[in-house]
């Protein structure tokens, strides 16, 4: 995905500025804005429903908002979606070739080798993805969604599928990624996972932006204690917000 | 869009399978729809059981008309499977044997001799209602071409008699033991001799009534003969075609075997291909800017027309060998298959839009060829002209006809025109594709 307008605020590589999404009468997104810088890592938290995979189809292009725009520096924004999207009956080195043909890359052949040096699936390279298990799947997905080099990356519940092992290597990665300048923006059901790694969280429900900012800052809003909420872990505080909200 | 064809080609390169049943199975289809068309159907085997005494003749006028000749007319007709008794006929009619036994009763040459009653033959069926229709219709049709036989003959038989009565002879050949005859026709002349030479009065008046008798007698009992011509048989057929060039059967059934294979290969191969997309996820990358939706239809549609062409064309050369096809005719072929293979491959990429999964896809392709393709086959007369026009509207909006007239044109000359007829696969190839983007709306 490319040719992105500079929207938001000055160095943001991804901005959302009051976004809406509707399917009929229903309200999946509602007046969502934020920026998201270079390196940063965000999370999207939320119930069932919350709108979180809404959120980064729109982010990508899959989907088109209803009200409000997508902008940003960034030219390019890599979407990994939460179902492998790659072509079972191809080897990994195929549809990764395929890919950034599509993608249309400088030099496809060199970025694959770098694709499969980066995500550890160069022994797996001739092998059909529909023969892999779900987490080498995930990774070659994940492969897919970095192909172009994208200043920034959508990646919508990657952990969801592989075993700890699997999810390590993933988030070593990942952390890679933004050690390096690309900001990533993940959704996940996960919330010990968004609280270990990522340096923000965007808490979705029924399709409103209810909090934006640390793990920390939100497990002191939880518990009314400011930054730090002793005593009480991540998920539990989380749950505690979600419930204070919604008896406000 | 040629990189997308290059890893579509591959995947069907990989799936030997399903390439396998794509080529098969509507090449066996063809070659069973192609015989069923050319072939003409089956005798039914039907139990005879002749009651009637060996050498039974009809006597008329003194001649013997064999009833033997008959039956032979009857048995031709159908797989004759004699037996002796009629409960022998039952048996072979009731075990499945026979699908149905006709009894020719012993009296039925006594019958037809009398003139005053008709001759009956007893007729037990058995199977199913198809079974059953095809039986008794061939039955009765034999039993009518008999009829016919043996009332030519006995107007035969009759016109010999009229002849006799008109221009006189020996009646001898009517197994009459008497002098030369003197004819109707012979009897003015002598009538006139006799007046001539009578004296005037009561006599010679009544001699000029009876010459005038003769005279009518005469002229009337000749036209007779031809009313026994007509009555024997009322209706001739004489044939004749309206317009175009008629198609030979086994011709008509090569175009109607490719048709279906051109059908069946693209119609799959572009409903499966499209939603394969949908199955691997893949659809929703592809068109975040990568590939149009319009631009997806069209690689679809060129993938599955593309390898059906082949196939078709194939089918239709390697056909040829063995039916006598006009090779100088290859442009047209070409042509129509070209427009077949888009119609159709337009159709599919709408149905694999629409099922969104590739089983579903697939069972939609074929819940929709198969009908699509016996519908348009259904002559006109066949059916009720109301059901006939559903049938005809149906047919306009799915290609199969189109591409079957276009075919018949460029294979055998057939009417209508071969230009309409691309039109109309051309405009469904634009209704189709329309369709199909707006099935692929939603990612």
């Amino acid at each position: 995905m490319s040719g992105r307008e500079p929207a938001g605020a000055a160095g943001a590589v991804l901005s959302a500025r009051a976004l809406s999404k509707r399917f009929g009468e229903r309200v999946a997104l509602h007046d969502v804005s934020f920026d998201v810088r270079p390196g940063e890592l965000v999370a999207v938290i939320g119930p069932n429903g919350a709108g979180k995979t809404t959120l980064l189809s729109v982010l990508a292009g899959v989907q088109a908002p209803t009200d409000g725009d997508v902008g940003g520096a960034a030219q390019r924004v890599g979407w990994v979606p939460q179902q492998p999207a790659v072509y079972t009956k191809l080897t990994v080195v195929e549809n990764l070739a395929l890919w950034a043909r599509l993608e249309r890359v400088s030099d496809p052949a060199a970025t694959v080798r770098r694709m499969l040096e980066q995500t550890d699936l160069a022994e797996r390279a001739d092998e059909q993805v529909g023969r892999l298990s779900g987490g080498n799947r995930q990774r070659v997905n994940i492969a897919v969604g970095m192909l172009s080099q994208p200043a920034a990356l959508l990646l919508d519940e990657p952990s969801a599928a592989l075993d700890p092992i699997q999810r390590g290597r993933l988030w070593e990665f990942i952390e890679g990624l933004t050690a390096h300048g690309t900001c990533v923006m993940f959704s996940t059901h996960n919330v010990a996972e968004a609280e270990r790694y990522a340096g923000r969280v965007l808490v979705l429900d029924e399709g409103e932006l209810l909090f934006d900012g640390s793990p920390r800052t939100l497990m002191g809003q939880a518990t009314g204690r400011g930054e730090a909420g002793d005593g009480i872990d991540f998920e539990e505080a989380f749950v505690e917000f979600l419930q204070a909200r919604a008896r406000a | 869009m040629r990189w997308l064809l290059g890893k579509d080609l591959l995947i069907l390169r990989r799936s030997r399978v399903l390439v396998g049943v794509l080529v098969v199975y509507p090449i066996a289809i063809a070659l069973l729809i192609g015989l069923a068309i050319s072939r003409s159907p089956g005798k039914p085997k039907v139990a005879i059981v002749n009651l009637a005494p060996p050498g039974a003749s009809v006597e008329l006028g003194g001649s013997k008309v064999e009833v033997g000749r008959y039956y032979a007319q009857l048995f031709s007709e159908v797989q004759p499977l004699k037996v002796a008794t009629r409960a022998q006929a039952l048996e072979k009619v009731r075990s499945g044997e026979a699908l149905a036994a006709v009894v020719i009763p012993a009296n039925i040459a006594a019958k037809l001799s009398s003139v005053l009653n008709q001759g009956q033959l007893e007729v037990i069926y058995n199977g199913d209602a198809l079974e059953q229709s095809l039986a008794q219709s061939k039955i009765q049709a034999a039993v009518a071409q008999a009829n016919l036989e043996l009332s030519e003959q006995i107007r035969q038989l009759a016109s010999r008699g009229i002849n006799l009565l008109l221009q006189g002879g020996d009646l001898s050949q009517l197994g009459i033991n008497q002098n030369r005859l003197l004819g109707l026709e012979a009897l003015p002349k002598v009538l006139g001799g006799l007046i001539a030479r009578a004296p005037p009065g009561r006599d010679r008046q009544e001699l000029v009534r009876i010459k005038e008798l003769a005279d009518f007698a005469a002229s009337n009992l000749n036209i007779s003969k031809d009313v026994l011509a007509t009555i024997g048989q009322p209706v001739q057929v004489r044939s004749a075609l309206v317009h175009g060039r008629r198609t030979p059967l086994n011709a008509f059934a090569v175009v109607v075997a490719v048709s279906i294979s051109l059908m069946f290969v693209c119609v799959l191969l572009a409903a499966g291909g499209i939603a394969l997309e949908r199955e691997d996820n893949t659809l929703a990358r592809l068109t975040r800017g990568l590939v149009s939706r319009e631009g997806l239809v069209v690689e679809k549609l060129l993938l599955a027309g593309g390898c059906a062409f082949v196939l078709a064309f194939a089918m239709l050369a390697g056909i040829g060998a063995f039916v006598a096809l006009e090779w100088s005719r290859i442009g047209l072929w070409l042509l129509a298959l070209a427009a077949g293979a888009l119609a159709f491959g337009a159709m599919g990429v709408a149905i694999g839009a629409l099922a969104r999964e590739v089983r579903a896809a697939s069972l939609l392709a074929f819940l929709l060829s198969l009908p699509l393709a016996f519908l348009a086959l259904v002559p006109a007369g066949a059916v009720a002209p109301a059901l006939y026009d559903v049938i005809r509207g149906v047919s306009v909006v799915f290609p199969f006809k189109a591409a079957l007239q276009a075919l018949d044109n460029a294979v055998n000359g057939a009417e209508p025109a071969i230009a309409g007829s691309i039109a109309h696969l051309l405009a469904l190839t634009l209704l189709f594709s329309v369709l199909a983007r707006v099935g692929l709306r939603r990612a």
